[in-house]
């Protein structure tokens, strides 16, 4: 799986029906965001529940801990409103 | 730091679902707990959509897109295919909307049930044809508004008893959840893999676009829905053994729940009184079906 | 060995010399004895087949391609109205590449009722993409069938096998079935490239934007091309193996023939008798039977019919406001090309209304006599 986006040249190319080949991981979602997460790792206490619920798999853990892929993260919100230590703020998204 | 669901993703990030769409985690979850072996087949719905453009794909699991009212029928045929090529242990997993459970693709799913295809149905419900732009389907509820269903004329028919339907079948195993509770629709995927036959299962998933709600209110949405009793979560074996999940004694107040979305906004006094109701009432005749004996006293404040 | 048996069965005993592996069908007169016969060789296991008891037509074919998508070898059969009701699968099954064979009992539209022949049904899902072969007898059948599984396991396109309803869906013939031994040496297992398979996971049919439907689209017509090469192939091994050679279309006493009659199914079987008949009164007359329609076999017609005095064409359908469509589909493959006859388009046997050897060559006759065609349309039989 790569971030690569493929795009056919010629019908010989293509494959014999439309046949997925590639992950969608090319399609970086962060880009559709207007507000953006921000986790506070002081009172964090690692329950994962942000990773849990989150619609687009834009939380990963790592060494026992959330970490947020801002690559992806569409800025739904949902974590935020759902970690039980309110320590995700959201905060305008800079242009 | 202990995870209450399977930790590996076998969706990835990239996927075109709106923000705080309910239906992208449906998928996560069905997918954590039915794992790699997995074959599943998707009518027209919003995941027709969701999954990524030609050649690319969200999903790590071999999927075939299909027409519109066919996800059982089409499933019917990838377990006898399988059966066939002597790969008896893969599961075969139906994907649909509420418009294709409901309504367009229901015939299918009756005579795969009444086969005893050895199938699993997943039905995520967002209450309208979403994919579509927001029609109304016979699961949205009573008072909502659809474009087809427009404030003047909201919807005035019941959702439809998807659930009741499948029991009528006795088919093996039917249940219904709610996205708020992975754990325990993750639990009921994989009862459900373990079981041979039909099995239905109705998870509902919060729209935001549909719904006319916030997209970081998808979760307490979902969780609102079972705690007021309007989306209980409960299991029915070979259409007659009733198990309720989580029995709810004092239900929150239905204006909770209708009042986050906007698709209620329109209702009057009378009609949400009529709604807390009739969700009481229906509520105690489930309890009826599953022999529980609890007063229903509604939450004030 | 020799057997007699009815057009359905051939195309059941077709199906099991294939070894199908799913055969998912609903029934419906006059195709139920195909699947009544291919429930009971699965039954006694004479079949290893999985038998999927669809409860539409629509899920008939729905089912089949789920079947087929994960690699298995699929039959399913139907006619008229379960044919439409499978309408919007074929073609979805054509755009997924799916080598299924449907056997295909021409019967007439309803409303009103009718279960007698008529070519409307078939000839309606002319441009999905679906490979299409008209039967004039039984050993036809089965015999296409299994030529079909080859065919369209090649080109991943479906085929239809089609034969008349009642004329020889429930006519019993003398039919050499090949022994299953040899089948196989011409057949071999479906083993397509790419399915759905847990070890190699690909989504299939995902949201094409214009930047790719198009080429899909060709590849599609491509592909029916090819049909057209591999048709011809597979039929001349099929005679090679069984004695019995086909082709997309065959010529009877077409050397020196002036007047050539076209046509395809059981009315091109009556025809040839009309022919030798009207030979024995010293007419320059010949029979041009088309077996395939789509591919249209546009090559052998324009080198078949150049430099003919006349051609009448029979069609046992119609397309409302236009005319016959197999006489359509002629005139158009001539169209641009030079020594062209002229083309007199008859309608006759709608319904099922029976044709004879006397209305064949009343047919050729009248061509005979007349200097051009008149109408596009000759209406032969109907009581005006």
């Amino acid at each position: 799986m790569s971030d690569k986006k493929i795009i056919y040249k010629t019908a010989k190319d293509i494959p014999l029906n439309a046949m997925s080949i590639e992950s969608m991981l090319y399609n970086k979602t962060g880009a559709w965001r207007n507000i953006r997460p921000v986790l506070d790792y002081e009172n964090c206490i690692n329950c994962m529940i942000c990773w849990k619920f989150c619609p687009d798999m834009a939380i990963y853990i790592k060494d026992d801990k959330p970490v947020i892929n801002y690559d992806y993260c569409k800025g739904c919100g949902i974590c935020a409103e759902e970690c039980p230590k309110k320590c995700i703020s959201l905060i305008e998204e800079a242009r | 730091m202990k995870l209450t669901i399977p930790q590996e993703e076998l969706v990835t990030s990239g996927h075109l679902a709106c923000q705080g769409c309910g239906g992208a985690l449906c998928m996560r979850y069905a997918l954590k707990a039915l794992g790699k072996n997995t074959i599943v087949d998707i009518p027209a719905c919003c995941w027709s959509v969701i999954d990524g453009p030609f050649p690319h794909s969200s999903l790590r699991i071999p999927l075939f897109h299909t027409a519109f009212e066919t996800a059982a029928s089409v499933a019917s045929g990838i377990r006898a295919g399988l059966d066939a090529l002597g790969k008896k242990d893969i599961n075969v997993l139906a994907w649909a909307g509420d418009g294709g459970t409901f309504d367009i693709g229901i015939q299918a799913l009756s005579g795969a049930v009444e086969r005893n295809d050895d199938i699993i149905y997943i039905c995520y419900d967002n209450e309208a044809y979403m994919n579509t732009g927001i029609q109304r389907s016979s699961a949205t509820p009573y008072g909502a508004w659809t474009t087809t269903t427009p404030v003047k004329h909201f919807k005035k028919m019941a959702k439809k008893d998807m659930v009741k339907i499948m029991a009528a079948h006795r088919i093996p195993y039917t249940a219904t959840s709610s996205v708020a509770y992975p754990e325990d629709f993750i639990k009921k995927v994989e009862k459900a893999k373990k079981i041979k036959g039909t099995k239905f299962i109705h998870i509902l998933s919060p729209c935001p676009p549909g719904w006319k709600s916030q997209p970081e209110d998808t979760i307490k949405l979902a969780r609102l829905a079972v705690s007021t009793c309007i989306f209980p979560i409960y299991e029915v074996e070979n259409g007659e053994k009733y198990t309720i999940n989580k029995v709810i004694k004092n239900p929150r107040p239905v204006k909770e729940y209708l009042g986050r979305q906007g698709r209620f906004r329109h209702l009057k006094e009378k009609d949400i009184e009529q709604i807390q109701e009739n969700v009481i009432e229906s509520y105690r005749e489930l309890l009826k079906k599953a022999n529980i004996e609890e007063e229903i006293h509604i939450k004030e404040g | 060995m020799k057997q007699v048996i009815m057009g359905n069965h051939a195309l059941s005993y077709g199906a099991m010399l294939s070894r199908v592996q799913v055969i998912a069908a609903y029934p419906i007169t006059p195709q139920t004895q195909v699947v009544e016969l291919l429930s009971e060789i699965c039954a006694d296991k004479r079949l290893d087949a999985e038998f999927v008891k669809v409860e539409s037509e629509h899920s008939a074919l729905a089912a089949s391609m789920g079947a087929s998508a994960v690699g298995a070898r699929v039959f399913t059969a139907t006619s008229s109205q379960g044919l439409a009701l499978m309408h919007e699968i074929i073609h979805w099954t054509v755009g997924a590449r799916l080598p299924i064979v449907l056997g295909n009992i021409n019967r007439a539209m309803g409303p009103p009722w009718s279960i007698w022949t008529e070519q409307n049904d078939s000839l309606s899902e002319r441009d999905t993409g679906c490979i299409q072969f008209y039967a004039q007898n039984n050993q036809e059948v089965l015999d296409t069938v299994i030529q079909a599984f080859k065919v369209s396991e090649r080109v991943f396109l479906p085929s239809m096998v089609i034969l008349d309803a009642f004329v020889l869906s429930h006519t019993s013939e003398l039919v050499d079935v090949p022994e299953q031994k040899l089948v196989d040496e011409y057949l071999p297992p479906f083993a397509p490239k790419y399915k759905l398979d847990v070890n190699e996971p690909h989504t299939f049919g995902g949201l094409t934007g214009p930047d790719g439907y198009y080429e899909l689209r060709y590849k599609i017509n491509e592909a029916m091309e090819e049909a057209k090469e591999v048709i011809k192939e597979t039929g001349k091994e099929f005679g090679e193996k069984f004695g019995r050679e086909y082709g997309l279309v065959e010529a009877y006493r077409m050397d020196d023939a002036e007047t050539v009659l076209v046509t395809s199914a059981t009315i091109a079987s009556t025809a040839r008798v009309a022919i030798d008949e009207l030979r024995k009164e010293g007419k320059k007359v010949g029979l041009l039977r088309v077996r395939v329609f789509r591919p249209f076999p546009s090559e052998e017609i324009r080198e078949l019919l150049s430099g003919r005095k006349k051609v009448a064409l029979i069609d046992r359908n119609i397309s409302f406001g236009h005319g016959g469509i197999f006489a359509q589909e002629i005139k158009s493959a001539l169209y641009n090309y030079k020594d062209t006859p002229p083309i007199w388009g008859y309608i006759i046997g709608l319904g099922g209304r029976d044709v004879t050897v006397n209305d064949i060559k009343g047919i050729i006759n009248d061509t005979i006599e007349s200097d051009k065609p008149e109408k596009d349309i000759i209406w032969k039989g109907v009581r005006l």
